[in-house]
């Protein structure tokens, strides 16, 4: 595939490999946290830890969707369907979220709930307007790359009055939940989450842009490089930080150019904008209530939000006591870390939510990272 | 989540649609996200929606600097 298949190329990914090895100061550690559940995955999946010399650490962020989204939430989007009769329609990585009492979207189809997986925002719109004697609501979830297309289907709906179709809204803020890890107390006072610098989220900053980066790079003295999901484009990212480091600069640096502007996608904010302003709070797995981290409807399009149309109270629900997700997800632990890795909580069966994803960092982990701590034993 | 994939414009239809090509595979997605599009352009697609244009030239360069790096760490040339 043109644009993609050139930036995998093992050969020169071990050439920016021993590139990091003889610029990096053997004398010092540099720990870098990649934000994004896509960038969490391309490591894992190209062994890119494996690439990098001992002293450089990656640390794997909250930028998931599907891994912050709390149990409360997905209750939300649950009571719609089994008590409301209302056709619930999701983005496929939610369907097997855990949430109260051992359910999840999928468990609640089985049962007969009418709950539909959609490729699209646009999706959702077709199946309310095929079905006009139903209800049905478009539980929608994700960073600034995927609030857009749902901005679209609300302005759509108005214009169609589809009066059937409402939206759960649980779009997240990704510069909010930036600046609440580096605040957190486990970065600012105990330091037992050293972070040099972030690779900056790739397909976000498409629409955002790099310029909402500068001011916590500034105010927290921390580089961020902005880069492509591809493996080159992580390696090169790395190599920059290291080299931000080393000159003792903190500046937000474009990796990802061929796509990134410093603007953004300005149609997309504008269209933001025009239908979403931002909650107070919102609370995310493992990170708890973080203020003015996500979006809810405007009044102007409050027939289409499902939370205002049913009355919907949200209830905040703990995880799983045996999990660490929350842990994992400020980067204070590691999936390997957590007791019920890989023997209670795998992919097929998952118990908390970063195992759900292929972008969680703990379904990542036991995708593809595990096998390089098994001894290879001859046949 | 964030999944998204450069595609190639093969066709712009009414409506803020078009259709794309990838590796054989065509499909119609929305193009309303973006100020403008034209056939041959690459965009990157988002759950159906194109969320921004692919610079084709920033993408050359961005390769270059692999190579020139991948060049300056081959064995016996002078860094």
């Amino acid at each position: 595939m043109k644009y993609i298949d050139e930036y995998r190329d093992g050969d020169i990914a071990a050439k920016i490999g021993q590139r990091i090895a003889a610029e990096v100061d053997p004398a010092r550690r540099y720990s870098f946290m990649e934000f994004c559940g896509g960038h969490t995955h391309a490591i894992s999946r190209y062994g890119i830890a494996g690439l990098l010399p001992t002293n450089v650490r990656m640390i794997h962020g909250p930028g998931c969707p599907v891994c912050v989204l709390p149990i409360g939430r997905i209750d939300l989007a649950l009571s719609l369907a089994l008590e409301r009769n209302v056709i619930v329609c999701t983005y496929g990585d939610t369907m097997r979220v855990p949430a109260s009492g051992g359910m999840s979207l999928i468990k609640a189809k089985a049962r007969g709930g009418d709950i539909r997986m959609v490729y699209s925002a646009s999706d959702a719109l077709r199946i309310a307007a095929d079905n006009p004697e139903r209800e049905v609501v478009f539980f929608a979830i994700g960073f600034e790359t995927t609030t857009p297309p749902t901005a679209l289907a609300i302005r759509e709906a108005a214009a169609r009055k589809l009066g059937n179709f409402s939206v759960l809204c649980c779009h997240v803020l990704t510069p909010a939940a930036i600046t609440h890890i580096l605040e957190s107390p486990e970065v600012r006072q105990y330091g037992t989450v050293p972070i040099d610098g972030f690779v900056g989220p790739a397909h976000v900053s498409i629409v955002i842009g790099s310029d909402p980066y500068v001011h916590f790079a500034q105010t927290y003295r921390k580089p961020v490089v902005i880069a492509g999901f591809e493996p080159l484009d992580v390696m090169q990212a790395i190599l920059m930080l290291v080299r931000q480091v080393n000159d003792g600069r903190y500046v937000v640096e474009n990796e990802f150019a061929r796509a990134v502007t410093a603007g953004g996608n300005l149609t997309a904010q504008a269209l933001m904008d025009q239908v979403f302003e931002l909650r107070d709070s919102f609370e995310w797995r493992g990170l708890g209530e973080v203020p003015s981290s996500a979006l809810r409807i405007r009044e102007r399009y409050a027939q289409f939000d499902a939370e205002r149309r049913y009355a919907l109270a949200y209830r905040a629900v703990a995880d799983n006591k045996a999990c660490d997700c929350g842990a994992i997800l400020r980067g204070v632990k590691q999936p390997a870390d957590c007791k019920i890795f890989g023997t209670v909580c795998t992919p097929e069966n998952p118990v908390g939510s970063c195992m759900v994803s292929s972008e969680g960092a703990c379904a990542a982990h036991y995708s593809y990272g595990r096998f390089k701590d098994i001894a290879l034993v001859a046949a | 989540m964030c999944l998204a994939i450069p595609v190639r414009i093969v066709e712009v239809l009414p409506d803020q649609q078009a259709i794309i090509e990838l590796s054989g595979l065509r499909k119609e997605i929305s193009t309303a996200l973006i100020d403008s599009v034209a056939v041959g352009d690459y965009v990157i697609l988002h759950v159906g929606y194109a969320i921004g244009k692919l610079d084709t030239a920033e993408a050359l360069r961005t390769l270059a600097m692999f190579g020139e790096l991948a060049a300056a760490t081959e064995p016996g040339t002078i860094q």
